[in-house]
């Protein structure tokens, strides 16, 4: 750390002997100070709070700047790092919280308030300026001999020293802080938590599924969904496709697969030793596969309707798809 | 250049933060024109601890950012709150306790 402060240039902070500042540190001024102020207009007159967020946080990196040319380097980094670091992301964090398209209202609540502002504004600003630009203050001293080993070093010989009660003092202050904030953002519950007991008996109590679904009958030859399982007397079980798929009117129709497995059943396994690799085998073996008849009934084609090998092909387009 | 310019600039700065409070509606916008007045002074410290040549001014610069970080801290939990319960950040809104 001391090297870190101690490489900086001796001269940050140094003053000329008629108690002018060095070209340089002009120069820094005058690029930083009315881009400064530039912002600052921002934030009184930007219309989205996250740019005004945007316009102090420039102001306060700004500000880090001048610190460190002004000889308070230690004051520069905690200006970083508490400033910028923290306070603006907390509130860059609020902002969010709050909504960002949030703006202002127009409406004025008090007439004329807004002017009676500007001047009161316009009139501090040229009080304050002249007050602290006329003064005389005598020679400006510098931090040359203050800052002697390092300023972080000398600042913490007076912190630590002749302020250490006020350190104390402020660091209650911070613990008792985080407790406000901890307690002001604090919520009761309303109500009960509803928790996974809660869940089941009121899905008892309303007379819903008590279990999960039934899974749909996927066959192991078609990778599907979208093929509703089997009840024991056959018909198929609507409940077991995804609602989505049922909404799309996706469905598949389960006669085909049924009849295909009596095909199966009937023999048909037997042709080419026990393998099927496309639907042409089935069709291509022994007499009587088809023949088994239909073990589905298709509510919609009547108990009568016929089932039989023609259906494959159009088996075969839903496989595409 | 001499040291005045920086006072200037922070008395400046300062009256564009009391603006803010002053003209802006939205609390946190408020809140940041706040924090721009306490920054200025702190600007308006260190430079006087430079024509002083005397490190008081930086710790006082110092405790002024910690006690901002504290209020910061308070401030939006506060701003949080009400606008949980009121649905709103505009200082306009926070009128329970009018007549």
């Amino acid at each position: 750390m001391s090297t870190l402060f101690t490489a900086l240039p001796a001269a940050a902070g140094a003053l000329t002997d008629a108690g002018q500042t060095s070209t340089a540190e002009a120069v820094l001024f005058w690029t930083l100070g009315p881009l400064m102020v530039l912002a600052a207009l921002g934030l009184l007159l930007a219309r989205k709070a996250v740019h005004a967020a945007l316009a102090v946080i420039f102001i306060m990196i700004s500000l880090a700047f001048m610190y460190v040319a002004q000889g308070a380097e230690f004051l520069g980094v905690v200006q970083v790092v508490v400033y910028t670091g923290a306070v603006m992301m907390l509130f860059l964090f609020v902002l969010m919280l709050v909504g960002v398209d949030r703006s202002d209202s127009l409406v004025e609540t008090i007439r004329g308030q807004r002017w009676v502002g500007v001047l009161a504004g316009l009139g501090l600003g040229v009080v304050l300026a002249g007050v602290v630009g006329r003064a005389t203050y005598g020679p400006p001293v510098g931090l040359v001999d203050a800052n002697a080993p390092s300023n972080p070093e000398a600042v913490a010989y007076l912190i630590f020293g002749r302020h250490v009660l006020a350190m104390e003092v402020v660091g209650a202050l911070l613990v008792t802080a985080a407790l406000g904030a901890l307690v002001l953002t604090h919520r009761g519950r309303l109500t009960a938590k509803v928790g996974q007991r809660e869940r089941a008996e009121r899905r008892l109590r309303d007379g819903g599924h008590p279990v999960s679904l039934p899974a749909p009958g996927v066959y192991a030859r078609h990778n599907a969904m979208d093929v509703p399982a089997l009840l024991p007397d056959g018909s198929p079980l609507d409940s077991s496709v995804p609602r989505v798929l049922r909404v799309r009117g996706q469905e598949a129709d389960a006669r085909e697969y049924a009849a295909r497995i009596d095909r199966v059943l009937a023999g048909g396994w037997a042709v080419g030793a026990g393998t099927f690799t496309s639907d042409d085998e089935y069709r291509g073996g022994p007499g009587g596969a088809v023949a088994g008849g239909v073990v589905m009934r298709d509510p919609a084609a009547g108990p009568d309707a016929p089932v039989d090998g023609t259906d494959a092909p159009t088996h075969d387009e839903e496989d595409g798809r | 250049m001499s040291l005045t310019h920086y006072l200037v600039l922070a008395a400046i700065l300062f009256a564009i933060g009391a603006t803010t409070v002053l003209l802006r509606r939205n609390a946190i916008i408020v809140f940041m024109g706040v924090e721009l007045m306490l920054n200025s002074t702190n600007l308006l410290l260190v430079t006087f601890s430079r024509i002083h040549g005397n490190l008081s001014g930086q710790v006082l610069a110092f405790f002024v950012m910690v006690v901002a970080a504290a209020e910061v801290v308070v401030g939006l939990a506060i701003i949080v709150t009400i606008f949980r319960t009121r649905r709103s950040a505009s200082v306009d809104d926070v009128n329970l306790l009018k007549s």
